[in-house]
């Protein structure tokens, strides 16, 4: 059975129909791309599988059960995390402490212990920090690890996202363009961080503009135009498919495609 | 030095040391007064700093925890026969329970809405005691009897130093274990960005309720041990006024910081007796000397000497 099935979803802003009847559904350990050009409701669409919108249609299968409209952290305990384009940082942590938050679910939450700071609080402390610093290898930020976040440059931060929603040991795992603003190298380094996550058996959602990337590391990808779904299937498929190039191009750039074609 | 500066338990360490070598100092009972009451604010501003500076949520009507802690030791002893040491505790349990029922609603709120929520929950603490004259003696105040424990009663400046002292490192040493605990770091996060906080599995209003709860509760102490050392409450306690200085010595002191909350509080407590010899002027001093620590230490007097001391360090 799918891991995440999204079903006819529906939101509007007003009179703005951001997402219209987008259907489709994830498998564990695939990476599937959402992609569209801007103004398409992706990461409107992520809000709503993420909780941070609720849908005003449709629903939402996680894992067998209907999570439509379930808040953010509620979603984190059923194994839904997820990074964000506009970065979200805790910038006045460190960059260990920005992972270790993302731990929060796996720790032991008695206030009472800690405030007295028992003993297993401590031992706690050192094995969730254990843990942050293992996820800041996998990404290359070990080096990092005691600087204030804030200071960080804009690639490491995206790279720090991705470590932090690890840190939930997430089924599923929403990629808000995690390559935006990266250089060649670093986006390389992004993607071979994807596909370790992904051969974990961990399904990968992703909105990206880079479209060598997304050709490159897909398995399967979702087109997304004015709201609703255009086109669906694997790279060569969406790459031969004339609507998408045509949404991507307008109707002048197509013609051009044709010509060029013949 | 470096490390002692990162080190928040040596902090503690110092802070305890501070309080026991600056007794012998005092030259009179009178500065023993103003030190045990900059403790008692202290307190009182540590667990505002909580809220404030690692939960980010702001709060102007800590007074009335702090009334609430005041009025329990001195109602509970006049009118309920409740002794002094379980007034105390009781008014703890209230300022927690207030804090809760009315935190649940009002944390829903953000920014200056919240700031605004909490100002009308303090200010109707006031008036609350202001017109229940029967039990609280209205404007006019009451009478506060002594703390008794064991048969010994607890009054005069020195024995207010040290129970006052003793509790502000306490308060000051769980301030730290919280800080660095699951759940300091979440309040932390929220105080960041909440959305990623959430994303994250942090269930943000119980955290903001909780360090909301927890800042009464440092108030409430810090409020029965200001009334049973002075022996007497009026309204006073409890106003709009003394909600503002709190906040003014949180961010003065600067924010985030725990010994931040102790400097800020000493400095509000101790530099108005020393204004004195300004006679009139005396406001106008203490305004002025606030704003210009302000435009120069926008971070607060810690957060900013800190940082001075690791750019000589390296």
């Amino acid at each position: 059975m799918s891991l995440l099935i999204v079903e006819n979803l529906r939101i509007a802003f007003g009179g703005l129909v951001a997402v219209d009847g987008v259907s489709f559904a994830v498998q564990r350990g695939e990476i599937f791309a959402l992609i569209g050009p801007n103004g398409a409701g992706k990461t409107t669409l992520f809000n709503i599988i993420s909780g941070i919108y609720a849908p005003q249609g449709g629903r939402i299968v996680l894992d067998g059960e209907d999570v439509s409209g379930l808040p953010p952290y509620q979603l984190a305990r059923r194994g839904l995390s997820r990074t964000f384009q506009n970065l979200q940082i805790f910038f006045r942590m460190s960059t260990v402490e920005n992972v270790m938050v993302g731990r929060h679910l796996h720790e032991k939450r008695n206030v009472l212990a800690h405030l007295f700071a028992l003993p297993s609080v401590k031992a706690q402390n050192r094995a969730t920090r254990a843990c942050a610093e293992k996820l800041l290898a996998l990404v290359g930020l070990s080096a990092v690890a005691d600087t204030p976040a804030g200071g960080l440059p804009y690639g490491a931060l995206k790279r720090l996202e991705i470590a932090r929603a690890l840190a939930t040991e997430p089924k599923i795992l929403l990629l808000d363009e995690p390559a935006a603003g990266c250089n060649p190298t670093e986006t390389e380094e992004v993607d071979a961080v994807i596909k370790k996550i992904a051969a974990q058996g961990i399904a990968v959602v992703l909105v990206e503009h880079d479209m060598r990337m997304v050709m490159n590391i897909s398995s399967r990808i979702h087109v997304l135009d004015r709201a609703r779904t255009l086109a669906e299937g694997t790279a060569e498929a969406v790459r031969a498919n004339p609507a998408v190039m045509a949404a991507y191009l307008g109707g002048h750039g197509k013609r051009e495609v044709h010509r060029a074609h013949a | 030095m470096r490390n002692v500066l990162k080190n928040p338990y040596a902090m503690v360490i110092g802070v305890a040391l501070v309080v026991v070598v600056l007794y012998p100092l005092l030259p009179s009972s009178y500065y023993v007064r103003v030190a045990a009451l900059a403790f008692i604010n202290a307190l009182a501003v540590l667990g505002l700093n909580v809220l404030m500076g690692f939960a980010g949520q702001v709060s102007l009507g800590h007074a009335g925890f702090f009334g609430i802690g005041a009025y329990a030791v001195a109602v509970g002893p006049a009118h309920l026969g409740t002794p002094s040491w379980a007034a105390l505790p009781a008014g703890v349990v209230s300022a927690a329970l207030i804090a809760f029922f009315v935190g649940r609603p009002i944390l829903k709120l953000k920014g200056y809405y919240l700031a605004v929520a909490t100002m009308g929950m303090g200010i109707l603490f006031a008036m609350v005691v202001s017109n229940e004259a029967n039990l609280t003696g209205g404007p006019n105040g009451m009478r506060v009897s002594r703390l008794i424990l064991f048969g010994w009663s607890a009054s005069g400046p020195p024995t207010w130093y040290w129970i006052s002292g003793i509790t502000l490192v306490i308060g000051a040493w769980i301030a730290v274990n919280l800080i660095e605990s699951p759940t300091g770091r979440a309040f932390r996060a929220i105080h960041d960005s909440e959305t990623a906080a959430h994303v994250l599995g942090v269930d943000a209003a119980r955290y903001k309720l909780l360090a909301f709860v927890l800042s009464a509760v440092y108030a409430s102490i810090a409020g029965s041990y200001f009334a049973l050392f002075d022996g007497f409450v009026t309204p006073e306690t409890t106003s709009f006024l003394r909600s503002i200085e709190f906040v003014v010595m949180a961010v003065l002191g600067g924010l985030g910081s725990i010994l931040g909350s102790i400097v800020g509080a000493t400095i509000l407590v101790v530099l108005p007796q020393a204004l004195t010899v300004f006679h009139d002027y005396e406001h106008i001093v203490l305004g002025a000397l606030i704003i210009v620590f302000l435009i120069f230490l926008p971070a607060g007097i810690v957060p900013a000497l800190r940082s001075l001391l690791q750019t000589r360090a390296s």
